[in-house]
Protein backbone atom coordinates (compact mmCIF):
# COMPACT_ATOMS: atom_id res chain seq x y z
CA UNK A 1 0.00 0.00 0.00
CA UNK A 2 2.12 3.31 -1.06
CA UNK A 3 1.58 6.61 1.27
CA UNK A 4 -0.50 9.41 -0.04
CA UNK A 5 1.57 11.57 1.94
CA UNK A 6 5.13 12.22 3.05
CA UNK A 7 5.01 12.33 6.98
CA UNK A 8 7.13 14.26 8.96
CA UNK A 9 6.21 12.56 11.93
CA UNK A 10 4.89 9.40 12.91
CA UNK A 11 2.20 8.94 16.02
CA UNK A 12 1.44 5.77 17.60
CA UNK A 13 -2.06 6.32 18.94
CA UNK A 14 -3.08 3.04 19.63
CA UNK A 15 -5.26 2.04 22.78
CA UNK A 16 -5.35 5.26 23.57
CA UNK A 17 -8.99 6.53 24.99
CA UNK A 18 -10.53 10.27 24.79
CA UNK A 19 -9.21 12.56 25.13
CA UNK A 20 -5.31 11.55 24.79
CA UNK A 21 -5.53 11.03 20.68
CA UNK A 22 -6.61 14.60 20.64
CA UNK A 23 -4.27 16.05 23.56
CA UNK A 24 -1.41 14.25 21.85
CA UNK A 25 -2.12 15.25 18.37
CA UNK A 26 -1.69 18.77 20.17
CA UNK A 27 1.36 17.81 21.35
CA UNK A 28 3.00 16.60 18.61
CA UNK A 29 1.58 19.42 16.35
CA UNK A 30 4.22 22.02 17.39
CA UNK A 31 6.72 19.50 16.77
CA UNK A 32 6.71 20.06 12.96
CA UNK A 33 7.31 22.90 10.83
CA UNK A 34 4.03 25.12 9.72
CA UNK A 35 3.50 22.86 6.24
CA UNK A 36 4.47 19.53 7.71
CA UNK A 37 2.49 16.25 8.39
CA UNK A 38 1.72 13.72 10.61
CA UNK A 39 1.21 10.56 10.30
CA UNK A 40 -0.96 8.94 12.82
CA UNK A 41 -2.61 5.76 14.04
CA UNK A 42 -5.27 5.15 16.30
CA UNK A 43 -7.87 2.92 17.74
CA UNK A 44 -10.23 4.09 19.33
CA UNK A 45 -13.34 5.09 17.25
CA UNK A 46 -14.03 8.49 19.02
CA UNK A 47 -11.23 9.51 16.80
CA UNK A 48 -13.08 9.63 13.90
CA UNK A 49 -15.18 12.66 15.36
CA UNK A 50 -12.57 13.87 17.80
CA UNK A 51 -9.70 14.67 15.26
CA UNK A 52 -11.91 16.83 12.51
CA UNK A 53 -12.86 18.66 15.45
CA UNK A 54 -9.43 19.41 16.90
CA UNK A 55 -8.65 20.29 12.90
CA UNK A 56 -11.76 22.99 12.53
CA UNK A 57 -10.91 24.23 15.70
CA UNK A 58 -7.53 24.98 16.02
CA UNK A 59 -7.24 25.69 11.98
CA UNK A 60 -4.83 22.55 11.31
CA UNK A 61 -6.06 20.82 8.12
CA UNK A 62 -7.10 17.06 8.30
CA UNK A 63 -5.87 15.54 4.91
CA UNK A 64 -7.48 11.90 5.04
CA UNK A 65 -8.66 9.68 7.39
CA UNK A 66 -9.29 6.26 6.45
CA UNK A 67 -10.43 2.73 8.89
CA UNK A 68 -8.97 -0.07 7.94
CA UNK A 69 -10.67 -2.28 11.09
CA UNK A 70 -9.87 -1.86 14.29
CA UNK A 71 -7.14 0.64 12.56
CA UNK A 72 -7.66 4.30 12.04
CA UNK A 73 -5.32 5.87 9.98
CA UNK A 74 -5.22 9.63 9.56
CA UNK A 75 -2.84 12.39 8.15
CA UNK A 76 -3.08 16.00 10.29
CA UNK A 77 -1.14 18.77 8.62
CA UNK A 78 0.08 21.91 10.04
CA UNK A 79 -1.43 24.96 8.86
CA UNK A 80 -0.60 27.66 12.09
CA UNK B 1 -11.22 32.39 12.44
CA UNK B 2 -10.46 35.14 14.51
CA UNK B 3 -6.64 35.51 15.47
CA UNK B 4 -7.69 36.51 19.24
CA UNK B 5 -7.96 32.81 21.03
CA UNK B 6 -11.05 31.65 22.75
CA UNK B 7 -11.31 30.71 26.04
CA UNK B 8 -12.46 27.97 28.37
CA UNK B 9 -13.28 28.36 32.33
CA UNK B 10 -13.99 25.40 34.50
CA UNK B 11 -15.52 26.37 37.98
CA UNK B 12 -14.90 23.05 39.66
CA UNK B 13 -16.43 22.82 43.19
CA UNK B 14 -16.51 19.09 43.42
CA UNK B 15 -13.78 16.69 44.86
CA UNK B 16 -15.10 13.86 43.25
CA UNK B 17 -12.77 11.39 41.29
CA UNK B 18 -15.54 11.59 38.81
CA UNK B 19 -16.05 14.46 38.46
CA UNK B 20 -12.77 15.74 38.77
CA UNK B 21 -12.17 13.00 35.45
CA UNK B 22 -14.71 15.47 33.78
CA UNK B 23 -12.97 18.63 34.69
CA UNK B 24 -9.74 17.37 33.84
CA UNK B 25 -10.42 15.61 31.09
CA UNK B 26 -12.63 18.59 29.50
CA UNK B 27 -9.62 21.29 30.26
CA UNK B 28 -6.74 18.95 28.94
CA UNK B 29 -9.40 18.81 25.41
CA UNK B 30 -9.67 22.15 25.34
CA UNK B 31 -6.50 23.40 25.69
CA UNK B 32 -5.79 20.81 23.04
CA UNK B 33 -8.20 22.63 20.81
CA UNK B 34 -6.05 25.80 21.73
CA UNK B 35 -8.58 27.66 23.89
CA UNK B 36 -7.01 29.04 27.00
CA UNK B 37 -8.22 27.20 29.84
CA UNK B 38 -8.74 28.02 33.53
CA UNK B 39 -9.64 25.60 36.10
CA UNK B 40 -11.01 27.53 39.26
CA UNK B 41 -10.82 25.17 42.42
CA UNK B 42 -13.30 25.79 45.09
CA UNK B 43 -14.63 23.84 48.44
CA UNK B 44 -14.45 20.21 47.66
CA UNK B 45 -12.70 20.92 44.50
CA UNK B 46 -9.26 21.78 46.39
CA UNK B 47 -8.82 18.26 47.08
CA UNK B 48 -7.85 17.64 43.52
CA UNK B 49 -4.86 19.80 43.40
CA UNK B 50 -3.41 19.48 47.20
CA UNK B 51 -0.64 17.89 47.38
CA UNK B 52 -2.40 15.45 50.09
CA UNK B 53 -0.60 16.19 53.00
CA UNK B 54 -2.49 16.22 56.33
CA UNK B 55 -3.82 20.47 56.63
CA UNK B 56 -5.16 22.48 59.29
CA UNK B 57 -4.55 24.33 62.39
CA UNK B 58 -7.58 24.81 64.40
CA UNK B 59 -9.64 22.01 65.88
CA UNK B 60 -11.84 21.78 62.99
CA UNK B 61 -9.70 22.45 60.30
CA UNK B 62 -7.46 19.53 61.37
CA UNK B 63 -10.27 17.17 61.64
CA UNK B 64 -11.38 18.06 57.55
CA UNK B 65 -7.95 17.85 56.86
CA UNK B 66 -8.06 14.11 58.49
CA UNK B 67 -11.77 12.96 57.07
CA UNK B 68 -11.23 14.70 54.04
CA UNK B 69 -7.70 14.32 52.91
CA UNK B 70 -7.20 15.60 49.83
CA UNK B 71 -4.74 14.40 47.22
CA UNK B 72 -5.42 13.35 43.00
CA UNK B 73 -4.58 9.89 44.44
CA UNK B 74 -6.81 9.92 47.49
CA UNK B 75 -10.28 11.56 45.95
CA UNK B 76 -13.29 8.95 45.73
CA UNK B 77 -16.16 8.70 43.85
CA UNK B 78 -19.52 10.31 44.35
CA UNK B 79 -20.96 7.16 44.24
CA UNK B 80 -19.78 3.51 45.14
CA UNK B 81 -17.03 4.82 47.19
CA UNK B 82 -17.79 2.25 50.23
CA UNK B 83 -15.10 3.53 52.27
CA UNK B 84 -12.39 3.91 49.65
CA UNK B 85 -12.98 0.31 47.96
CA UNK B 86 -15.24 1.93 45.06
CA UNK B 87 -12.28 4.79 44.60
CA UNK B 88 -9.59 1.26 44.18
CA UNK B 89 -12.32 -0.41 41.70
CA UNK B 90 -12.89 2.80 39.66
CA UNK B 91 -9.25 2.99 39.27
CA UNK B 92 -8.63 -0.54 38.60
CA UNK B 93 -11.95 -0.64 35.54
CA UNK B 94 -9.93 2.46 33.91
CA UNK B 95 -6.43 1.02 34.02
CA UNK B 96 -8.20 -2.48 32.58
CA UNK B 97 -9.63 -0.25 29.74
CA UNK B 98 -6.49 1.90 29.06
CA UNK B 99 -8.05 5.06 30.18
CA UNK B 100 -5.82 7.75 31.30
CA UNK B 101 -5.30 8.30 34.72
CA UNK B 102 -6.35 11.18 36.60
CA UNK B 103 -2.92 12.34 38.02
CA UNK B 104 -1.30 11.81 34.17
CA UNK B 105 -4.74 13.64 32.92
CA UNK B 106 -4.19 16.62 35.62
CA UNK B 107 -0.10 16.63 34.40
CA UNK B 108 -1.47 16.98 30.49
CA UNK B 109 -3.40 19.99 31.81
CA UNK B 110 0.14 21.24 33.36
CA UNK B 111 1.62 21.02 29.92
CA UNK B 112 -0.68 21.96 27.84
CA UNK B 113 -0.75 25.18 30.17
CA UNK B 114 -3.81 25.14 31.39
CA UNK B 115 -4.10 27.47 34.67
CA UNK B 116 -4.85 26.66 38.03
CA UNK B 117 -6.49 28.98 40.34
CA UNK B 118 -7.59 28.02 43.55
CA UNK B 119 -10.47 30.39 45.61
CA UNK B 120 -8.74 32.10 48.50
CA UNK B 121 -12.01 32.22 50.88
CA UNK B 122 -12.46 28.29 50.48
CA UNK B 123 -8.93 27.82 51.34
CA UNK B 124 -8.88 29.91 54.52
CA UNK B 125 -12.41 28.05 55.47
CA UNK B 126 -10.89 24.92 55.49
CA UNK B 127 -7.66 25.84 56.58
CA UNK B 128 -5.66 25.07 53.78
CA UNK B 129 -2.55 26.90 52.70
CA UNK B 130 -0.73 27.64 48.98
CA UNK B 131 2.06 24.85 50.45
CA UNK B 132 -0.78 22.50 50.50
CA UNK B 133 -1.38 22.64 46.99
CA UNK B 134 0.67 21.18 43.91
CA UNK B 135 3.18 24.04 42.35
CA UNK B 136 1.91 26.65 39.85
CA UNK B 137 -1.81 27.18 41.66
CA UNK B 138 -2.64 30.25 41.46
CA UNK B 139 -4.24 32.46 44.17
CA UNK B 140 -7.97 34.16 43.33
CA UNK B 141 -11.13 35.58 44.32
CA UNK B 142 -14.25 35.66 42.57
CA UNK B 143 -14.05 38.60 40.55
CA UNK B 144 -10.95 36.97 38.98
CA UNK B 145 -12.92 34.19 37.91
CA UNK B 146 -15.68 36.14 36.71
CA UNK B 147 -13.17 38.51 34.68
CA UNK B 148 -12.23 35.37 32.75
CA UNK B 149 -15.54 33.79 32.19
CA UNK B 150 -16.58 37.04 31.10
CA UNK B 151 -13.89 36.70 28.00
CA UNK B 152 -14.68 32.90 27.66
CA UNK B 153 -17.27 31.17 25.23
CA UNK B 154 -17.25 28.25 27.06
CA UNK B 155 -18.20 28.51 31.35
CA UNK B 156 -18.86 25.07 33.07
CA UNK B 157 -19.39 24.22 36.97
CA UNK B 158 -18.43 21.26 38.27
Amino acid sequence: MSEPFFADLELDLKGLLCPMPVVKIAGAVKNVEVGGIIRATATDPGVMADIPAWAKSTGNELLKMERDGKVITFWVKRVK
Amino acid sequence: MSEEPKKCVLIVMSGDFDKAFAALTIAATSAALGMETTMFFTFWGLKIIQKGNLTGKGFFGRMVGVMNRGGINRIGPSKFNFGGIGRWMFKKMMRDKGVTPLEELMQQCIDLDVKFMACLTSMDVMEITLDDLIPGVEIAGAATMLGEAQQSQVQLFI
